[in-house]
């Protein structure tokens, strides 16, 4: 069985005011096949901690370790990670001028294999997987994120999620700025990657809208760069009635 | 003034210098201490190498251009004798060569520089692609063996009224060579006309396109430039007539010590006239250089305007220079729309990020990322066969960068 560690991160980033400390001390494990909902305000790191674990330069880790299997996660460059089973559905896809969804879709599936997919099968899985999330067969033409919608970038990261079948999906506000119609495809989408390859998943997310279609085995409250309560759905029910405010009376004001 | 372009707080952390103004007027935009610029239209021009000054390198010109590298064809001594060249029987079109004297000849436009005049005091025959009708396939005509002695050229491509066609002219091989050509489109022709510059690597070539575009045609021109040492075209588009319209393209690649050059001019002189000049380049390797300058000129003759120039610019190493020079006169308050944009920058982070996290290396993620850069020009003209075979060159010079 696949397990993701993560103990004590301490996770810093350089900004224009000088060095700013984000996370501050994270601990998780995620087993093969476990959904844990990651929920909390604006602010508090959930971002920083997805991306720390996707590898994007920006994010400096100052302490603590992130393990696959007990591999260390944090000497490995952004894509020997991804090829080594993580992914991330990103909150803000960026566009790739010139790059086409297909083009993307097979180089990345190449890529994790470590050889190129059988041209007709594959052709076959992509459109398949296309239309249970009712994208258009013409987005595969398309340049990567190039004029998407909200709702179709987001749709594109679960197709991702579908086609490469990592060990561990970390996604990033994935519900946010969906429609509940947009929403149910892509729970649907998570539900069937789950159900079909035994993923862990890391969902993040600002509200308990999405717990809704993806039950959570385990919710964890993050304040401040810090798990500050874990428990299990029961939690999440918690905070949709009471909010995040009782997390965060020690916070200074305006913080 | 200038605002940011759209994508300039993701530029301004990549270290990228974004530039993209709205409408200049030409009497407010420079300072009292400047001599105030010329208007492009009343540029010095002349048929004659003896009516230009010499050339010092310091002209406005040519102080971009390694002009020492380039002294045989500003003024040496030219053959200007008709060269092999190789092309398909398409209907509807032809091919000859036509004396010197040739009534058509400088219809379209007159040098405004010294090796353009010397190419035009030089050339003996003049190569006439003519198109009349629909003309479905692409007529590529290639030169391939013009050899090392200096040389001046001469082209007339005709598109009769209310033609259509796609006319390739493919360089290659070795060359020393200064040319003009000219572009003449009659009312209602729409032409397509791609200048490839696949030369080998010691070549030296400087072009004037001089293209004039008549009632309600439109030219799609474009400007690939991938091979030789010093490449410098040079398109001009004379939006003569009403309705007239012109979509400029350019694409560039140079590697060390390459000098790969284009000096764009947009002559807007009539009633609803449109033009769109989008250039894109890379540089790769240790004096690796490009130098692309837009001239856009809205005169009073054109009211009801619809222009926009852009260039971009990807640094792929250390060592490189792009220059990247707009400038855009207006004469007439009445227009549609009219501006620019400039950008040279380096890889976008975000980009391969992106890409890395989906398993993709470091080296095939650059590679992605340059080719769909470049491609997106390549992919405007339409031509698959054409389109694919330019991809590939690109990716055999991507295949340096690793
Ligand atoms: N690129 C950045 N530049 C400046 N501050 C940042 C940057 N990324 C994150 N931060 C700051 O770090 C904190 C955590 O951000 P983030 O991880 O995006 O939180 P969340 O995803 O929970 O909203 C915030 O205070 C945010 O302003
Ligand atoms: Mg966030």
């Amino acid at each position: 069985m696949s397990t993701l560690k993560i103990t004590d991160l301490k996770v810093s980033i350089e900004t224009d005011q000088g060095t700013k400390h984000i996370l501050k001390g994270v601990d998780l494990t995620l087993n093969e096949g476990e959904i844990h909902a990651v929920m909390g305000p604006n602010g508090s790191g959930k971002s920083t901690l997805a991306y720390t674990i996707a590898g994007h330069p920006r994010y400096k880790v100052e302490g603590g370790s992130i393990e696959l299997d007990g591999e260390n996660v944090l000497a490995m460059s952004v894509d020997a990670r991804a090829r080594a089973g993580l992914f991330l559905a990103m909150q803000y896809p960026v566009e790739i001028p010139g790059v086409t969804v297909s083009n993307f879709l097979r180089t990345a599936k190449t890529a994790i294999v470590g050889e190129a997919p059988a041209i007709r099968p594959w052709t076959t899985t992509v459109r398949e997987a296309m239309k249970n999330l009712r994208m258009d067969n013409e987005f595969s033409a398309r340049n990567v994120n190039e004029g998407f919608s909200g709702g179709e970038k987001k749709r594109h990261e679960i197709l991702q999620l579908e086609l490469l079948q990592p060990k561990f999906a970390v996604l990033d506000e994935t519900d946010s700025g969906l429609d509940v119609d947009a929403l149910k495809i892509v729970s649907e989408g998570v539900n069937r990657a789950h159900d079909t390859t035994g993923l862990g998943i890391l969902l993040i997310t600002h509200y308990t809208r999405i717990l809704r279609y993806i039950t959570p085995d385990f919710v964890h409250v993050f304040v401040d760069g810090r798990v500050a309560e874990e428990g299990g759905p029961e939690l999440a029910e918690r905070l949709e009635n009471e909010g995040y405010d009782r997390f965060l009376v020690d916070q200074p004001a305006g913080a | 003034m200038s605002t940011s372009t759209t994508d300039s707080t993701a530029a301004e952390r990549l270290g990228i210098r974004a530039h993209s103004d709205g409408p200049v007027v030409r009497a407010s935009a420079a300072p009292a201490s400047f001599v105030p610029v010329q208007t492009r239209s009343e540029r010095f021009a002349s048929v004659h190498h003896a009516d230009f000054a010499e050339v010092t390198g310091f002209e406005a010109e040519w102080k971009l251009t390694p002009v020492d590298r380039i002294r045989s064809l500003i003024d040496g001594e030219l053959d200007g004798s008709a060269y092999a060249i190789m092309y398909p029987e398409v209907e509807g079109t032809t091919v000859e060569w036509i004396p010197r004297d040739d009534p058509r000849i400088g219809t379209a436009g007159t040098p405004e520089e010294r090796a353009s005049a010397n190419a035009w005091t030089n050339f003996d025959n003049a190569l006439l692609i003519d198109v009349s009708g629909e003309v479905e396939t692409a007529l590529t005509v290639t030169r391939s063996t013009l050899g090392d002695a200096p040389r001046a050229g001469h082209t007339i491509i005709t598109a009769q009224p209310n033609s259509s066609a796609l006319v390739v002219l493919d360089s290659r091989g070795g060359a020393t060579l200064t040319e003009n050509v000219e572009i003449l489109l009659a009312e209602g022709a729409h032409l397509t006309v791609v200048s490839l510059q696949e030369w080998d690597a010691p070549a030296l070539h400087l072009a004037s396109h001089f293209a004039r575009i008549g009632r309600n045609a439109q030219l799609k021109h474009f400007v690939v430039s991938l091979g030789g040492s010093v490449v410098r075209v040079n398109p001009s588009a004379h939006l003569a007539e009403e309705g007239s319209d012109t979509e400029l393209f350019g694409v560039y690649f140079a590697d060390a010590d390459q000098h790969l050059e284009q000096r764009v001019y947009v002559h807007h002189d009539a009633p609803h006239s449109r033009s769109r000049v989008t250039y894109k380049g890379a540089l790769n390797g240790h004096g690796a250089r490009t130098v692309w300058v837009g001239d856009v000129l809205i005169a009073h003759s054109a009211p009801g305007t619809d222009s926009y120039e852009q260039n971009r610019n990807l640094v792929l190493s250390e060592g490189t220079r792009a220059d990247s020079i707009p400038n855009l006169e207006i004469e007439t308050g009445d227009i549609v729309g009219a501006g620019h944009a400039s950008a040279t920058g380096r890889f976008d982070d975000e980009h391969l990020f992106y890409l890395q996290s989906r398993g993709i290396t470091e080296e095939e993620a650059r590679r992605l990322v340059v080719l769909g850069f470049l491609s997106e020009i390549i992919q405007k003209i339409g031509e698959p066969v054409l389109e694919q075979r330019l991809l590939a060159a690109l990716e055999a010079e991507l295949r340096a960068v690793a």
